[in-house]
């Protein structure tokens, strides 16, 4: 069984975001950059599914600079057997980069494509499902629990106030959100072992980007509040300010 | 006339109330083009007669779709279905719920129209007949203004932040005539397993949420009290803290590796704050945040805040919410 995971690298979520001068993108300087996290997620359901089966193969796939395929590395010494570089720019546009995945992984032979539920960055969650819809493959998003049967999976997709429970056959590309496995760690065996792992690099070929980011802020700030008062006794007085004053009871 | 069109959402033959918010959130953009509003719904047989009531936002025409095979979610049978309807119009612009839902759906319909799609709007203006689509990035540290280059405009629309506005239009029910072929589906909902009968925390109108300053998962039943003191619209969150600790599942988390929320009351009982929790919660309203360190960042972004045992406190706040409910 071959399974992709399409991974993305991404400023680190509890990294202060500075706004670049040009007003329209992030200033790249002095920041760290982690793979995203709901992609370590879509990592791990490959390991443990592979694991399971005890054969297969598991590619790490991103779309970036050279600087993505330190992405990759880290997702090789997770246990990732191979690594697929697409070099070029991702913009705000997820068909744009769909396209790109989309181009390489047709001829990909792969059963499972997942993807993280969506990338800590632009946070559309768009891209995986249009790569299925471009491929014309089957798709379930934000999958909590996947199990691989014989041509099919079952999954268990997280929806408002429940759980639906999905089928699909195979190939499909799934969205994976957080269930009931933390990624692991790479091991420094891991680390050492991912040096030697093919990583392959080729030009991107996305489509055009029609996503015009106009402008970039910082949220406006929020005012400060004020410390109402000490222990339960201040409840009251907490009580009748959310009904007088702020009107939300 | 410039047309807009709102996916409604629906499940098992009853309106989400998202649909309300995005027929709302059309209107807005159909205001700012001087142009209508048509919805589309895609249900079980009587799905119409719920349909029509969406008149009342500002809906002209409510395109209906109905089929026992779309009782549940089916994305290619959606897909199919609104696909095919903006084929056929004219649109300035689509807007989808940002509900899981909407989020699955609507990157289906943009690759299968080649068009760009903007998730998760959480403001829309028309500025010289563009549309200027403002969406969170970065967990929500940072905004981005964006404009789609191409028509008509895909977005999805954030839960909450269109908050529906009576506006009565014809609201007419029209049959949409598309052969939809469920023979041909993949993707097969089985069943939908109800976790609570509480709204969603991402959708609810007040959160209650708690940290690891509850000491314990045996302590959530003060939570849960005060949350049903709080009334239906209330919904149970967690901090990353307390669901990594295995005392809440991963649904109920609130920040950036869980749910965004923007409630109009959202409550912070024993949470301090980290970056990634205050990421998910700017968008609410009102914050009250209860915990015994006056430092702790949640503090700094909270409207009002009790410094205090939460353990003390929690049952105190219940106590005087149930008067205050009684009193009507």
């Amino acid at each position: 069984m071959r399974i992709v995971v399409c991974v993305k690298r991404v400023p680190d979520t509890e990294a202060r975001i500075r706004i670049a001068e040009s007003r329209t993108a992030v200033d790249p300087a002095g920041l760290k950059y982690i793979v995203s996290p709901y992609d370590e997620y879509a990592v791990e359901t490959a390991l443990r599914l592979k694991e399971a089966r005890g054969e297969g193969e598991v590619v790490a796939v991103t779309v970036g600079d050279a600087a993505a395929g330190e992405s990759l590395r880290a997702v090789l010494a997770m246990g990732a057997d191979r690594g697929v570089l697409l070099r070029g720019e991702t913009t705000m546009d997820g068909l744009a980069t769909a396209r790109a995945l989309a181009a390489e992984l047709g001829g990909a032979q792969a059963d499972l494509i997942l993807f993280g539920l969506k990338a800590a960055d632009d946070e559309q969650q768009q891209v995986g499902p249009m790569v299925a819809e471009l491929l014309g493959l089957p798709c379930v998003t934000a999958v909590a629990e996947v199990e691989v049967g014989d041509g099919q999976v079952v999954c268990r997709r997280e929806v408002e106030g429940g759980v639906e429970v999905v089928e699909s056959p195979l190939p499909a590309v799934l969205t994976i959100t957080k269930g009931k496995f933390e990624p692991r760690y790479a091991s420094l065996k891991g680390i050492m072992a991912a040096k030697k792992k093919p990583l392959e690099e080729k030009e991107a070929r996305p489509g055009p980007n029609r996503v015009r980011v106009r402008a970039l802020r910082y949220p406006p700030e929020r005012q400060p509040g004020r410390i109402v008062g000490t222990g339960p006794e201040a409840v009251p007085e907490l009580v009748r300010l959310l009904r007088e004053e702020a009107k939300v009871l | 006339m410039p047309k807009v069109l709102a996916v409604a959402e629906q499940r098992d033959g009853a309106l989400r109330g998202v649909s309300a918010e995005v027929v709302t959130a059309a209107r807005v953009v159909a205001d700012g083009v001087g142009g209508e509003v048509d919805v589309v719904v895609a249900g079980p047989p009587g799905v119409a007669g719920e349909a029509g009531g969406l008149g009342r936002y500002g809906a002209e025409r409510v395109w209906v779709v109905e089929s026992d095979a779309l009782r549940l979610y089916s994305p290619e049978g959606m897909t199919e279905i609104v696909a095919e309807l903006i084929r056929g119009q004219d649109y300035y612009a689509v807007l989808f719920p940002g509900s899981a839902l909407g989020k699955d759906l609507a990157p289906r319909v943009a690759a299968r129209l080649e068009l760009p799609l903007a998730g998760d709007a959480v403001g829309l203006a028309v500025e010289d007949g563009e549309l200027v689509v403002t969406r969170p990035v970065y967990g929500g540290r940072a905004m981005a203004e964006v404009v789609l280059e191409a028509e008509p405009r895909l977005v999805t629309v954030r839960p909450n932040m269109f908050r529906p506005e009576e506006r009565p239009a014809a609201g007419s029910v029209e049959r949409l005539d598309v052969g939809i072929r469920p023979e041909s589906w993949r993707v097969r909902v089985r069943e939908v397993v109800t976790e609570h009968t509480h709204v969603d925390v991402a959708e609810a109108p007040i959160v209650v949420s708690g940290g690891r300053g509850m000491k314990g998962p045996e302590n959530w039943h003060l939570l849960e009290e005060l949350c049903m003191a709080l009334g239906p619209q209330c919904a149970l969150g967690a901090s990353r803290a307390v669901v990594d600790a295995g005392w809440r599942p991963h649904s109920e988390q609130v920040g950036q590796t869980g749910k965004t929320v923007s409630p109009q009351l959202y409550i912070a009982v024993g949470i301090s704050g980290a970056m990634q929790h205050l990421a998910g919660i700017r968008g609410a309203r009102t914050i009250v945040a209860i915990n015994k360190d006056p430092d702790a960042p949640i503090f700094k972004v909270a409207t009002y805040g009790i410094v205090g045992d939460v353990l003390e406190v929690l049952p105190r706040l219940t106590e005087e919410i149930r008067k205050l409910r009684a009193a009507g």
